[in-house]
């Protein structure tokens, strides 16, 4: 074998199904993924190089060429945009004399940028690959490099106090903590957890899932699906193994929430996972974290390890017979790996493009075999329900959505961060407690829920059959451009599409267009009723959740905001269609001109 | 077990878990597909086998059927999508029939007669992903490609099992690769398994083109719908 693939190889025990993890480890040595090291993995493997080359090209923090020193990603967001992002970004060219797309001519500074990395509570932010920094100004900007520029690491500018990259301090040295609230559920301190789960392995496991369903609580992530049934269909599953994953790949833009319960009460996240494992007698549990996260990741490690250590995790958990172990699996860049089966794929060391469904995970998941997946916010609330009980639970939020909701509350107000509320609170509740004084209009749910405008949605209540919420809340105020930010959620789309299907790869880049189209003035009625149509073609036969939502930027704000759109719109008679741009068309003469006459004269 | 499902309203008896596209056929409906190949997993990719099931718009290539389901395909709003995906196709890459060594031959031509696309709602790309011609037997028309994907799925090297085609990249920015090493072991009969497979003009088999006269070319002597009802395995 190869000496430049070994260690990589041994350490995954040259499982190909480990590939994320071995290209991480690649690139952190060498700090990109060489043509080579793609061909040498590849005979190892039994792969071909395009077939790695699928892999990697799929997943955004992959590198195939250096990349500088310090490679640096910026966060692009629409959040980081109100908070200063450009100024950031200027700073960012001017202070290490490069350009964005590229690396610096000294070879120090990659620039790149991200989409939203889970801060939106302290932007503008940017990643140093595993490490972060939030809260920029130009002037910090230049500190920072001027940091690096002189032999410093990341992680000594991060974390001056050299605090072990296992330890709370760490994470809390680079990024707040950002809770703004106690509510009834979540960050309880002093948990006794040995307590908790001693008396959960003493009940059966069919009391276990009828304890979730008596809590009625529905899955976090979003779709809302009864976390109890499917708790049971994964008990009733058959297979040989069956696998409990825990969806930290928090990508939806504005949402932030995982982010906090990883850092503030992770072994709530655990212990959650733990009882999933007992009730559909499951032994492995995997953590499948984004890569915007890599700076918990040691620390989740620890808290892992504190589990082992106490006898709560590993073989005969407690001496109940019940074995139960948990791994930390790393994204690398893609927020389709959202999509449970896309995340599947992706732990399976894939391109992390969403299954044909049928079969469900709860059928064929992970490896073929039986897997749930939940949310991380769901699993510390089972933590919780298994402890109160269920009754308590349901007795929380409203009839048809049990229990409380973590907030990530992100834009104009005077405080963001992360609230727990109880379902059920309206829009205008939220909006007086988070210190929003003039808000137009609120993203619920990120781009891929919808847009509401404060005047006429204040008093809808936040709660499925109403507006269901997937932790992130954007608060735009009256001076904010709407139509700036729907482009940008449609370019974040764009840019995340995994491309599998028809409807959302090709209409994402349409839809896109019509939006270009009416903030240039060059839209008439038709773009916008065409924006309705192609918008439910997407919605109605797009593969999976990213599809299917991906028009909802245009679609909820011409609903609510359509005074936007008709402003722009192009009523002018003309010869001209309204979408012709003159001055691009012409826009190329005088350059041609040059060419073709001035320097033929010479 | 034998079941019952409506299909356009007429009731028809079929099996449970069969796939309903293939149903279908066996019952004189045809739905086309760019991407399903009867015998072979679903793929469901391009969305253009859209019915309603119970209302909601399903790719029919990844519906198993049960008992009481509603199925409409002629039903006018589902079969615009139908035509509405089809149409995207032809905008999205460079599908210039009359030029094109597949014409006669090519599902995506042959599913817009079906259709009766006339021209695209979508506005034209004309993107430009560039050709790879470094393969002894085949070449790439990359502006072609629709991402069906069945080349990545069932062309493998018969030795190792490893893939030949794949796309690199992602969303809009991916296009398909072919790992000439392995295109260039492949025998005279998986070439042309490739190239037909394509369900356009982006897998061309090299020295090969405008062989059958206008008339006599694949779909010309039998349409893609005939042989669809006729149960003809791709």
């Amino acid at each position: 074998m190869n000496q430049k693939i070994h260690d990589v190889l041994t350490q995954n025990n040259s499982d190909r199904t480990r590939l994320i993890d071995m290209l991480w480890d690649i690139q952190r040595r060498d700090g990109y993924i060489s043509d080579d090291i793609v061909k040498l993995l590849a005979e190892a493997l039994n792969m071909s190089s395009l077939d790695i080359d699928e892999t990697v090209s799929f997943y955004h923090f992959y590198r195939t060429k250096p990349f500088g020193k310090h490679p640096i990603y910026l966060c692009d967001s629409a959040i980081g945009r109100m908070n200063g992002y450009q100024e950031v970004r200027a700073a960012l060219e001017g202070e290490t004399s490069g350009v964005f797309g590229s690396v610096s001519q000294d070879a120090q500074f990659g620039l790149d940028e991200t989409s939203c990395i889970g801060l939106s509570d302290q932007e503008p932010a940017m990643m140093l690959d595993d490490v972060v920094f939030t809260r920029l100004t130009p002037a910090k900007v230049r500190t920072i490099i001027d940091q690096l520029k002189s032999g410093q690491s990341p992680e000594e500018i991060a974390n001056p106090q050299n605090h072990a990259s296992s330890s709370l301090k760490y994470v809390e040295s680079m990024v707040d903590t950002g809770i703004q609230n106690q509510g009834p559920v979540m960050f309880k301190a002093g948990r006794d957890y040995r307590a908790i789960l001693q008396a959960c392995l003493e009940q059966r496991p069919d009391e276990i899932i009828n304890e979730v369903k008596s809590s009625s609580i529905r899955g976090r992530g979003g779709a809302g699906f009864m976390t109890g049934l499917k708790w049971q269909l994964g008990r009733e599953a058959e297979g040989a193994e069956k696998y409990i994953i825990c969806n930290a790949d928090e990508g939806e833009p504005g949402t932030f929430k995982d982010r906090v319960l990883l850092t503030q009460s992770p072994k709530d996240v655990l212990l959650g996972m733990i009882m999933g494992g007992f009730a559909i007698e499951s032994h492995v549990g995997i953590l499948y974290m984004r890569a915007e996260y890599a700076y918990i990741k040691d620390y989740l490690q620890r808290q892992i390890q504190d589990f082992r250590d106490a006898g709560l995790l590993g073989k005969d958990i407690l001496g109940s017979g019940f074995d139960f172990d948990i791994r930390i699996q790393m994204g690398a860049g893609a927020y389709i790996c959202g999509d449970e089966t896309a995340l599947i794929e992706s732990c399976e060391g894939k391109r992390g493009t969403p299954r044909v469904k049928p079969p469900y995970p709860i059928q064929q998941g992970y490896l073929g075999m039986p897997t749930i997946i939940n949310n991380v916010e769901t699993y510390a609330c089972i933590s919780r329900i298994i402890e109160k009980g269920g009754q308590w639970f349901s007795s929380l939020g409203t009839e048809a959505s049990s229990g409380t909701r973590l907030l990530s509350v992100s834009g104009d107000c005077a405080r963001p961060g992360v609230y727990e509320i109880e379902w059920g609170v309206t829009l205008n509740d939220v909006l007086k407690m988070v210190g929003a004084t003039k808000p137009m209009a609120v993203q619920i749910s990120g781009p891929s829920g919808e847009c509401v405008s404060v005047a006429k949605d204040g008093d809808r209540q936040i709660c499925y059959g109403d507006l269901s919420c997937n932790g992130s809340f954007m608060i735009f105020d009256q001076s904010r451009n709407l139509l700036d930010i729907v482009k940008q959620f449609m370019d974040f789309f764009v840019e995340e599409s995994c491309g599998i299907c028809t409807p959302c790869r090709a209409g994402g880049v349409d839809m896109r267009t019509k939006i270009e189209r009416v903030i240039d003035g060059r839209a008439c009625q038709q773009d916008l009723d065409e924006c309705v149509s192609w918008g439910a073609l997407m919605r109605a036969t797009s593969r999976c959740g990213l599809g299917t939502t991906a028009a909802k930027p245009i679609l909820t704000t011409l609903d609510k905001f359509p005074e936007l759109y008709a402003e722009k719109l192009n009523k002018t008679e003309h010869l001209l269609l309204p979408s012709f741009n003159l001055e691009e068309a012409i826009g190329e003469y005088d350059n041609a001109y040059k060419v073709l006459v001035e320097e033929a004269r010479k | 077990m034998s079941v019952s499902i409506t299909l356009d309203g007429q009731e028809i008896t079929t099996e449970e878990g069969a796939t309903l596209i293939d149903v279908a056929a066996d019952n004189g409906v045809y739905i086309p597909s760019l991407c399903y190949m009867r015998g072979k997993p679903c793929l469901g990719t391009c969305r253009v086998c859209s019915v309603k099931v119970n209302g909601n718009v399903m790719a029919s290539c990844t519906v198993k059927v049960a008992d009481g389901m509603a199925v409409e395909v002629s039903e006018p709003e589902v079969a615009d999508m139908r035509k509405a995906l089809v149409e995207i196709n032809f905008t999205e890459g460079n599908h210039n029939c009359p030029s094109c060594e597949k014409s006669g031959r090519c599902e995506l031509q042959a599913v817009g007669y079906e259709v009766e696309m006339v021209t695209s709602r979508f506005p034209y790309r004309f993107p430009v992903r560039g050709r790879d011609h470094a393969s002894k037997h085949l070449f790439l028309e990359r502006d072609r490609c629709i991402f069906c994907q069945r080349c990545v799925e069932f062309i493998r090297d018969k030795d190792s099992g490893q893939k030949i085609f794949s796309i690199n990249g992602r969303g809009s920015h991916a296009q398909i690769e072919i790992d000439v090493d392995l295109a260039d072991k492949m025998t005279p009969e998986q070439v042309t398994e490739a190239a037909e497979m394509c369900p356009v003009g982006c897998i061309i088999e090299k020295d090969l083109g405008y062989n059958d006269a206008i008339g006599k070319r694949k779909f010309d002597v039998k349409t893609l719908r005939q042989r669809a009802l006729e149960g003809e395995e791709s």
